[in-house]
């Protein structure tokens, strides 16, 4: 059976075990004079049944399900006559994609020569083989878990703090999937940016000026050597995300102060649920306005004022993206604004100053440091922010300070190393995880700061 | 009666100055906000106005005689004479029957490109299924071809540049005047999957890839971070262990989305072997990704539960988990639930991170599981906006305007629970 059949199963057994244990310690309690006299309630020993049955059962199916595939893999590739084991790990994934294409009846087996369609056999050998296995092992660990609880059945035993440690226990595995998911985060960029700076010099990633992946298919062929200088996507990334954030900070600012020291009760309820429209817009569709209605607008009018504009104007993207972060700007800034005690205000207004004074002299300052941790998480956002630049800024990685030439940015270069053909050992893969590993501790740091601030100034008041 | 030399008189004297500053703050407020409301106008107008053609779809109704001695063609259940035989030359016939002085060659070029490409395979599709409909005549309708699609929809938009001759011009119009080319809802873009064929290319796919990919994200994200929730708010000790967990969910809350596509590539399809472009791998991604904000939006809804609840329920013995499953998870549920929501409209949103997994191929059939290939919306509307053909440009708008449609009904329908179940104490 397959692994999103044997899920069901399992829950059924379970809900079978919960049912037996169910009846057994009422059956149990009737000669005793009722369930008064049982430690536990009977949903406790029924649930603890379920528990006992479903819990190994899906360990041991999710952990099955997990290796399963990789293991098959490793075992069907050893099997490959020498002739025909793959050199490098692009012609691997080639041979594995025939195999099991040829497996699933999509290859003609007339055209792949008779090691291939001798591994593709032992691929569906094994597979059914580990399915058998697998179904095997599942069903007889839950019906003995499930049984072994239900002899546990017993008046003395108090079923309750067990299943109730259980599920504690469980709650915190849930907690701790968020650490699970940073060790994932660390481990999956940084084994490969280790291996990618075993082939490129770290001192020539981080320092030099020219970046251009293309690496040839064949060593002999002209310019193999691709150039991995990370500086002209810094200046790129930061290029955009200054202009977002030029035009983000102040609108996202003012729209806040406004918000909330101006406009009357009907107007704050019609223009925030708007704003924050703005933010639940996808970025994919940012990204189509910014490529197909900005950047040609930005071009047509460069061109009119006798400007040369790129059709991927880095202002476009930058423009865009700033619309796109208004609303958190807004709503973070709201947040601090709000928090910056009435008494301030009330006294600088008592003392005669008008609300505008008020707010530039009084409030801003005591806001600015929860501001100034807002504009570092819109900061990072904007850093991290992919699918507008991917679809609106450029490839080429030029190294320029004019906002209308076209530039590329870091999360740009991730993904165009990642979804084109390509193989999957050479340093241009390697490559997009270092970016990738850049990308991280930089948003992280930037975060952590912003966290720091906005916290530190927090206390002040509290 | 006053001093010219006062500090009132000063101050008097600069209030004019001050007063226009002020109406001078208040404007900057207001310009930022009609910028803001601006560009949320234009955002919209743009894509509606780009998209709603999208919806319609131009098509050819044809008399197509299917004439077994034009298609060299006499048995329509031999496999190999269908694979051999011309299914295209009925209908440029159908279509010379309306212009009889197009005969030349380069006229017989123009007439196969007024349907679209895929409209032999439709006349081989329907012999094969009809087999006896051989030598008689049928009323077909196949979809036009993008280029006399975009003419029919499009003539005189400069955003649009006409590909059609002279004479295609002219036949379309002669058409379009006898009703044979004709507008009408475009059911294909919500039957279909992807195609290279504007016309015959839908929105379908991408809505069942997401459907299955999402419904991973929910059953794996909404228990987990509840769970997670509870853990955090009721049980956790206070300690260095959820001080780190605590610091992990808030960063991961922060971290870029294009960071769990290289998690997912790394970890799901490296280490585990788990096969590209699948909603499982897309679900599972997502699902990390959501999970922070479902747990960070459950801990509120468990803390605003008043304390009273749990005072009066451990007052007449319950345990500590009795508390929770009993009183607290019940009441927290539409906060939970609100918070859940909003989480699945972000995750329905995102595109980055599916790329990376290779949702982006391109995929014809409709998937049928969580492990066929499969995309999402808003990786079928990146791959519409960046193909060539210019029919594909209001397929992507057409497919925002459905993403958004989804989007504000799971946020309304967010607020609406909200409303409706959250009790104030």
């Amino acid at each position: 059976m397959q692994t999103a059949d044997l899920l069901p199963l399992v829950l059924v057994l379970a809900a079978v075990a919960y049912g037996f244990a169910y009846m057994r310690s009422r059956a149990v309690a009737a000669p005793l004079g009722g369930i008064r006299n049982l430690k536990a309630l009977p949903v406790y020993y029924a649930a603890r049944a379920a528990l006992w049955c479903a819990i190994p059962a899906l360990i041991i199916l999710g952990a099955w399900a997990a290796f399963e595939g990789k293991v098959i893999q490793d075992m069907v590739m050893a099997s490959l006559p020498p002739e025909l084991a793959p050199q490098s790990e692009g012609r691997a994934s080639l041979t594995l994609s025939q195999i099991s294409n040829l497996a699933a009846g999509k290859l003609d087996p007339a055209m792949v020569p008779d090691g291939i369609s001798g591994a593709a056999a032992l691929l569906q050998e094994l597979r059914e083989q580990s399915s058998h296995f697998k179904t095997l092992l599942v069903v007889l660990i839950a019906v003995l878990g499930g049984t072994f609880a239900w002899t546990r059945v017993a008046p003395h035993i108090n079923a309750r703090k067990s299943v109730e440690r259980t599920l504690q226990r469980l709650f915190f595995v849930c907690a701790a999937v968020a650490i699970l998911t940073t060790i994932g985060i660390v481990f999956s960029v940084i084994f490969e940016t280790v291996r990618f700076f075993g082939k490129v010099p770290m001192s020539e990633f981080l320092f030099g000026t020219s970046w251009s992946p293309q690496t040839a298919l064949r060593a002999d062929q002209i310019g193999s050597e691709g150039a991995f200088g990370i500086i002209p996507l810094f200046t790129g990334t930061l290029m955009i995300s200054a202009i977002a954030l030029l035009i983000a900070v102040p609108v996202g600012l003012l729209s806040a102060v406004y918000l909330s020291e101006y406009a009357s009760r009907p107007v704050r309820a019609v223009v925030k649920p708007l704003l924050e429209m703005l933010a639940g817009v996808p970025t994919v569709v940012y990204g189509f306005f910014a490529a197909l209605t900005v950047a040609p607008f930005i071009r047509d009018l460069a061109l009119m004022l006798g400007l040369e504009a790129s059709s991927q104007s880095a202002l476009a993207a930058g423009l865009v993206m700033g619309i796109m972060i208004i609303p958190f700007v807004s709503s973070l800034s709201d947040d601090v604004i709000n928090a910056v005690p009435r008494t301030l205000r009330d006294g600088s207004l008592a003392l005669g100053a008008t609300q505008s004074e008020t707010m530039k002299n009084v409030i801003f300052p005591a806001a600015l440091p929860g501001i100034m941790g807002g504009i570092l998480l819109a900061a990072s956002r904007a850093i991290g922010e992919t699918m507008i630049v991917v679809m609106a800024a450029g490839l080429a990685a030029n190294l320029t300070a004019n906002p209308l030439d076209s530039v590329t940015t870091v999360t740009v270069q991730i993904v165009t190393l990642l979804t084109g053909d390509q193989e999957f050992d050479s340093a241009k893969t390697l490559a997009a995880f270092a970016l990738g590993m850049m990308l991280f501790i930089v948003t992280l740091l930037l975060n952590v700061i912003a966290l720091k601030v906005v916290r530190k100034y927090r206390e002040q008041y509290d | 009666m006053t001093n010219p030399g006062s500090q009132a008189e000063l101050v008097r004297r600069s209030l004019k100055r001050r007063y226009r500053k002020e109406r001078r703050f208040r404007f900057y407020g207001i310009t930022a906000i009609a910028i803001a409301l601006f560009s949320l106008v234009i955002l919209f107008t743009d894509i509606i106005s780009k998209g709603y053609t999208g919806f319609i779809k131009t098509t050819v109704t044809l008399e197509v005689h299917l004439d077994g001695d034009l298609m060299y063609l006499n048995d329509a259940t031999d496999p190999e004479q269908i694979a051999m035989a011309d299914f295209q030359a009925p209908i440029i016939k159908a279509l010379q029957g309306y212009f009889p002085q197009a005969t030349s060659r380069a006229d017989k070029r123009e007439f196969s490109r007024m349907t679209g490409s895929y409209a032999s395979n439709q006349v081989r599709d329907l012999l094969k299924e009809n087999p006896d409909w051989l030598g008689s005549t049928r009323t077909i309708e196949f979809p036009a071809h993008d280029t006399v699609s975009v003419y029919v929809k499009h003539a005189g938009d400069p955003g649009y540049s006409i590909r059609l001759t002279e004479q295609q011009q002219r036949w379309t119009d002669e058409l379009l005047r006898k009703g044979v080319i004709d507008t009408g809802f475009n059911d294909v873009f919500f039957t279909s999957g992807d195609s290279r064929e504007p016309s015959n290319a839908g929105i379908l796919g991408a809505l069942i890839g997401s459907l299955l990919t999402m419904g991973i994200t929910l059953v794996i994200a909404f228990p987990v971070g509840v769970a997670a929730a509870i853990y955090l708010e009721e049980f956790a000790p206070s300690n260095r262990l959820t001080d780190f967990i605590e610091v992990n969910i808030n960063n991961l809350a922060a971290v870029p989305s294009i960071i769990f596509g290289l998690l997912g590539l790394a970890v799901f399809i490296g280490v585990f072997g788990m096969p590209r472009s699948v909603p499982v791998v897309g679900g599972l991604v997502l699902a990390l990704m959501t999970l922070p904000t479902i747990i960070i939006s459950s801990r509120a809804a468990i803390k605003s539960v008043p304390p009273s609840i749990r005072e009066a329920a451990e007052g007449i013995g319950a345990s500590k988990m009795q508390v929770v499953l009993h009183h607290v998870l019940p009441l927290a549920m539409p906060g939970m639930l609100t918070g859940s929501i909003i989480g699945m409209a972000q995750a329905l949103g995102e595109t980055a991170p599916l790329l990376l997994i290779g949702m982006v191929a391109f995929i014809v059939e409709i998937p049928d599981g969580f492990f066929s290939s499969a995309t999402v919306l808003p990786v079928q509307i990146f791959i519409w906006a960046g193909s060539a053909e210019q029919g594909f440009v209001e397929l992507a708008s057409a497919g925002i305007m459905v993403l958004l449609a989804f989007l504000i009904t799971m946020n309304a329908f967010a607020i609406w629970l909200r409303k409706r179940l959250e009790r104030r104490w």
